[in-house]
């Protein structure tokens, strides 16, 4: 039990996804200009990341592994993380309308952005089993919304901000990030 | 001849990927702690950028519009793939040191970018020059910040001790932290002396750099911003 939780924090915050490993910047820097869109995108990644790590955890253990056919984990992974999305997508269109039009746009979106395919990996790498591999998948996750969301926090007061002309845009979020990385270097002295 | 030449300008100077057009950014920031990874890196996911563009310009025909891009993302994931055993079989310091962003160059936006915008629409011969232009640009980026790292972080210069050992190297630099300072820095002095970068642009029209997902989801909007 202790080293399910202990799978969960670190993946949400010593390991965060964002600001140590670097995977899904894209949105990270593209989306944070909006405090609404970051939480609809961070919803959005919690959803797919832990479906995603499950489907996959179980095509590793149970048809890859098996048939020896390791080599093949990145192109079956990509197919299957973008073919889920789309099933994703038209299963709430159809069944839960509300939540759809909360996730909306993102969901097309998500299929590309590395943290999905990079959780994947690191699950089968790291040897994690299902179960192991959906916590993961969710701390992961979890870790990328904090992240966007005390961004777009961060942003929304920026706005009123003097900033240097050479810094805005892009230099002053990257300098932002940063600091919020050196905060999270904190956590690396979380011990259980 | 001269087309092909402009091909590599515009990749490594004007639409640099990295620094002009913001593409790639998860590599350049997790890998650039050493100025070697940096061109490791950088290499191998020019070496996937040219044969992708090739493969993909050469079957431009044969693939339907509708399915176009699940094809190319089998393309550029095997391609992806054999890289990634050649890596393991020939340099497997390399291959320890990039670990999980091997796999990851399959996702890398600047590929699928430049699959969707340049390859399916040109002759195998430019495509693979565009390959080459935008491959060499990202690498060129990627040793640039690598460098300035491990410089800072680590007192080196492609491992070389440069620095006298007396002075303190800024630790930090090596650390996740640095890469978004070293390249928020990079940025800074770009928009300083007048070069802009085109992300703005991106961000305003809704595909706020979203990778691939530029060439997919925000298909004309993403072409607007990673294509001529």
């Amino acid at each position: 039990m202790k080293s399910l939780i202990l799978i969960i924090v670190s993946g949400a915050l010593i390991n965060n996804v964002v600001l140590n490993q670097f995977l899904g910047i894209c949105s990270f820097l593209g989306v944070s200009k909006q405090m609404k869109a970051s939480v609809s995108l961070g919803g959005a990644v919690i959803f797919v990341i832990t479906i995603a790590s499950a489907v996959a955890s179980l095509l590793y253990d149970y048809v890859l592994a098996p048939l020896g056919l390791d080599f093949m984990k990145t192109i079956v992974f990509i197919l299957v993380i973008a073919a889920l999305v789309q099933v994703v997508e038209m299963f709430l269109k159809k069944k839960s309308p509300a939540v759809y039009k909360a996730l909306g746009i993102y969901l097309p979106l998500i299929t590309t952005n590395c943290a999905v395919l990079g959780v994947a990996l690191t699950n089968v790498q790291d040897g994690y089993n299902f179960l192991e591999s959906v916590l993961s998948g969710f701390g992961t996750a979890a870790g990328f919304t904090i992240a966007i969301v005390l961004l777009a926090s961060i942003r929304s007061r920026m706005r009123e901000e003097d900033i240097p002309a050479p810094l805005r845009g892009a230099p002053i979020v990257m300098i932002s990030a940063a600091l919020m990385s050196i905060a999270f270097l904190g956590f690396s002295g979380l011990s259980f | 001849m001269n087309k092909y030449l402009e091909r590599l300008y515009n990749g490594i100077v004007k639409e640099n990927p990295t620094l002009i057009l913001m593409l790639g950014m998860c590599p350049t920031l997790a890998v650039s702690t050493r100025a070697i990874n940096g061109i490791g890196m950088g290499l191998s996911t020019t070496a996937v950028l040219i044969l992708s563009n090739l493969v993909i310009s050469l079957l431009r025909k044969l693939i339907p519009d509708q399915v176009r891009l699940p094809a190319y993302i089998v393309v550029v994931a095997s391609l992806v793939t054999v890289t990634e055993l050649t890596m393991q079989a020939y340099l497997p310091a390399l291959y320890e040191a990039l670990g999980i962003y091997i796999p990851l160059i399959v996702v890398n936006c600047i590929i699928l970018g430049r699959a969707e915008a340049y390859a399916n629409k040109h002759s195998a011969g430019l495509s693979v020059m565009d390959g080459l232009g935008m491959g060499l640009g990202f690498t060129l980026a990627l040793t640039l910040v690598s460098v300035i790292r491990e410089l800072l972080g680590n007192g080196t210069f492609f491992g070389a001790q440069i620095l006298p050992e007396s002075v303190d190297a800024i630790a930090i630099f090596v650390q996740p932290p640095g890469a978004f300072l070293v390249l928020a820095a990079i940025i800074a002095v770009m928009n300083a002396i007048g070069i802009k970068s085109r992300q703005r642009k991106l961000v305003e029209s809704g595909c706020d750099g979203q990778c691939a997902a530029c060439a997919m989801s925000c298909d004309k909007k993403g072409k607007e911003g990673s294509a001529q």
